[in-house]
């Protein structure tokens, strides 16, 4: 469970200060698909850096499952997100000179687990985020962007995460591509997992069951999504 | 992270650019290389200084004349120039020194020798019948010089295996021929056997006569050039070097033993002065080749910094995944001594071929010792922590926000 609390975050450049968050509070409960919406420079990916605990606010508090994360160091930091975080990112940032099960692997790599066990997380992690078996010993620049996503976004689910955070994850897709990987995060919401999407788009931002609006760092609308667009998987088959 | 784990994933880095990381580590390399070669040279030349040292003798002792020093005067006759032995001092040394296997005086000088009408210029060593046994020389064909030889003034001659070579030819008999010395025809009556090494010191380019003959027609004097004393064990060399110490100063009536006029050296001192100079010649050497090591280390630091640069991204996203400072500076170190010891490996071959070409081009022998690879490894791995250290930092040091935003 996420909870923010009041958090803000100030940017200073000189004599310049720049209130990139200002007292944002919400909750995001376990299974919930949420959307956070906003217009470019909004602080959209500010407060990604927060709940993905990249980066601490400058006050304000930050319950991730309970649990305090507002004032940890680095190497804390690192632990929460290597254990309870999983990222999707708009440029996929997956290593180019390693294989696609690699990729996937690595997370769990960092957490120390023994390989036999990692081995069968990443086989789950990349069935649920439908990528075909025979691109799984693939290098990961040999994929189209598309399949790319979808290996992050099992990169993102292999640890087995309290929340999957994904900063315009259809960004870089075209409209057929990126209903796949929505239709993917759909199919994980169902499957009981927490999704966080971050994204400029109100189309991309309906397919989650919430929508926050936030505008100039501050919470303008928290509501249910209406109308929810609903992916069928049936009509993408690779 | 587990070891396995980072040695892979440092491979697979390295070999991405194998032109760049080839070009990087040649630095290393090459300066492995010529230390090691440097190293197996002076260890060779060294190993070939003792041998050729311990072959002109056991547990011997060398009286030879010294600065002849008045006191309160800095003016001093050249080593070696004075004249300051005599025949009787060894004579002295062989009646009143006690544990003393030979003695062995012996006045050289390089004379013009003619034989059947062929020149050389060779040293002539005026001596007694006991030298062959200090000075551990063999004999090959006839005999030495003999106590009757000396006794008569006989002018009978024994040749080195060289200066046999020269005036009679390879491997032909000389015994009963004659040479002629400054003009004075002498007998040949033996050769020895050759004890190999070249150049200065040779014992094989040589021509024996006795001293009794080298006083009077040679040089026309009784002083000598060198006395040669066997003691008879290792164990007495010290008792004995002292003996004679006090008995030449006794003899010379000097009272204070810092201007003597003669030298007593033992085979050791000889042995210690020698590997002092090589041993420092060896180390001027490698720390010449040394410095390459470091041009090398400045250039694995350089790449690794580009490697950095090059792989903001790659570090933003390990660590948004959860990669700790530690885990992103140790994958780095890894690289960088990746690398050195690649080179290291590499050097040390190129160091071995180079020491291989010496010993075939230049006859000198070489030794490649197991501690001077030990070493390399060492250095290399050392070169590549020290170099690699602060890239590494650096990359551990990234911000993963920036990181991750960098283009
Ligand atoms: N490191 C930083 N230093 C100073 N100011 C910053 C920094 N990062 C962000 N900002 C500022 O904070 C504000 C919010 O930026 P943020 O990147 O969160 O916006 P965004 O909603 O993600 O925009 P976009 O849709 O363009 O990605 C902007 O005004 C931006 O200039
Ligand atoms: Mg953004």
């Amino acid at each position: 469970m996420i909870e923010l609390k009041g958090v803000n975050k100030v940017y200073k450049t000189g004599d310049v200060e720049t209130w990139a968050l200002k007292d944002i509070s919400f909750k995001v409960n376990d299974g919930e698909f949420i959307s956070i919406m906003g217009p470019s420079g909004s602080g959209k990916s500010t407060l990604m850096h927060i709940i993905g605990a990249l980066d601490t606010p400058t006050s304000g508090e930050y319950l991730l499952d309970g649990k305090d994360v507002s004032k940890m160091a680095d190497d804390e930091l690192a632990d929460i997100r290597n254990d309870k975080i999983g990222f999707v990112f708009q440029q996929f940032n997956l290593l180019p000179r390693i294989t696609v099960f690699r990729n996937v692997m690595l997370p769990l790599i960092y957490a120390g687990t023994p390989k036999e066990a990692r081995e069968e997380s990443a086989r789950k992690a990349l069935i649920s985020a439908a990528l075909p078996e025979n691109w799984w010993t693939h290098h990961s620049n040999q994929l189209s962007g598309g399949q790319m996503q979808r290996v992050a976004i099992a990169r993102a689910l292999v640890n087995n995460p309290t929340i999957i955070l994904a900063d315009e994850p259809t960004g870089n897709l075209d409209s057929k591509t990126g209903e796949i990987v929505l239709g993917t995060f759909q199919k994980l919401h169902e499957q009981g997992r927490t999704i966080v999407l971050i994204t400029h788009e109100l189309y991309v931002a309906e397919h989650a069951e919430r929508i926050i609006h936030i505008v100039d760092g501050q919470v303008k609308s928290d509501s249910k999504s209406h109308p929810r667009r609903k992916i069928s998987m049936k009509d993408y088959k690779d | 992270m587990e070891i396995s784990e980072l040695l892979q994933e440092a491979f697979s880095a390295v070999t991405l650019n194998k032109a760049r990381s080839g070009l990087t580590i040649l630095g290393i390399v090459i300066g492995i290389g010529s230390v090691i070669a440097m190293i197996s040279i002076g260890q060779g030349a060294q190993g070939s200084i003792t041998s050729s040292i311990q072959s002109i003798g056991s547990n011997l002792i060398l009286i030879t004349p010294g600065f002849q020093r008045t006191p309160g005067s800095q003016v001093s006759a050249g080593r070696g120039s004075a004249e300051t032995l005599r025949q009787e001092d060894a004579d002295a040394i062989a009646n009143q020194v006690s544990m003393i296997q030979a003695v062995a005086p012996e006045i050289t000088r390089r004379y013009q020798i003619t034989a059947l009408g062929k020149n050389t210029n060779t040293s002539v060593v005026g001596t007694v019948s006991s030298y062959p046994e200090v000075r551990n020389i063999q004999i090959d064909l006839g005999n030495f010089i003999t106590d009757q030889n000396v006794k008569d003034g006989s002018k009978v001659a024994v040749l080195g295996p060289t200066t046999r070579d020269d005036l009679f030819g390879t491997g032909v008999d000389p015994t009963g021929k004659t040479i002629r010395i400054n003009n004075i025809n002498f007998q040949v009556v033996g050769v020895t056997v050759a004890k190999g090494g070249s150049g200065f010191g040779s014992q094989d380019d040589m021509i024996f006569v006795p001293i009794s003959t080298a006083q009077r027609y040679l040089e026309g004097d009784t002083y000598v050039t060198t006395i040669s004393v066997e003691a008879q064990d290792a164990q007495s060399m010290t008792q004995v070097q002292d003996q004679i110490t006090s008995l030449l100063l006794e003899r010379h009536h000097i009272s204070d033993p810092t201007l003597a006029d003669f030298q007593v050296l033992n085979q050791t001192d000889i042995l210690s002065t020698a590997s002092t100079i090589t041993n420092t010649f060896t180390i001027l050497l490698a720390s010449i080749a040394g410095i390459s090591l470091i041009v090398g280390g400045i250039g694995i630091m350089n790449m690794m910094l580009t490697t950095v640069t090059e792989r903001t991204r790659e570090i933003g996203l390990r660590k948004a995944i959860g990669a700790k400072k530690r885990d992103i500076s140790t994958q780095f170190l890894i690289e960088s001594v990746m690398l050195t010891f690649l080179g290291g490996i590499v050097g040390i071959i190129l160091g071995w071929m180079l020491s291989m070409l010496v010993t075939y081009f230049a006859g000198i022998t070489t030794s490649i010792s197991w501690w001077s690879i030990l070493l390399a490894f060492g250095v290399s791995a050392g070169i590549g922590i020290v170099f690699g250290y602060y890239p590494a930092r650096r990359a551990a040091s990234l911000n993963p926000i920036e990181a991750l935003r960098y283009e």
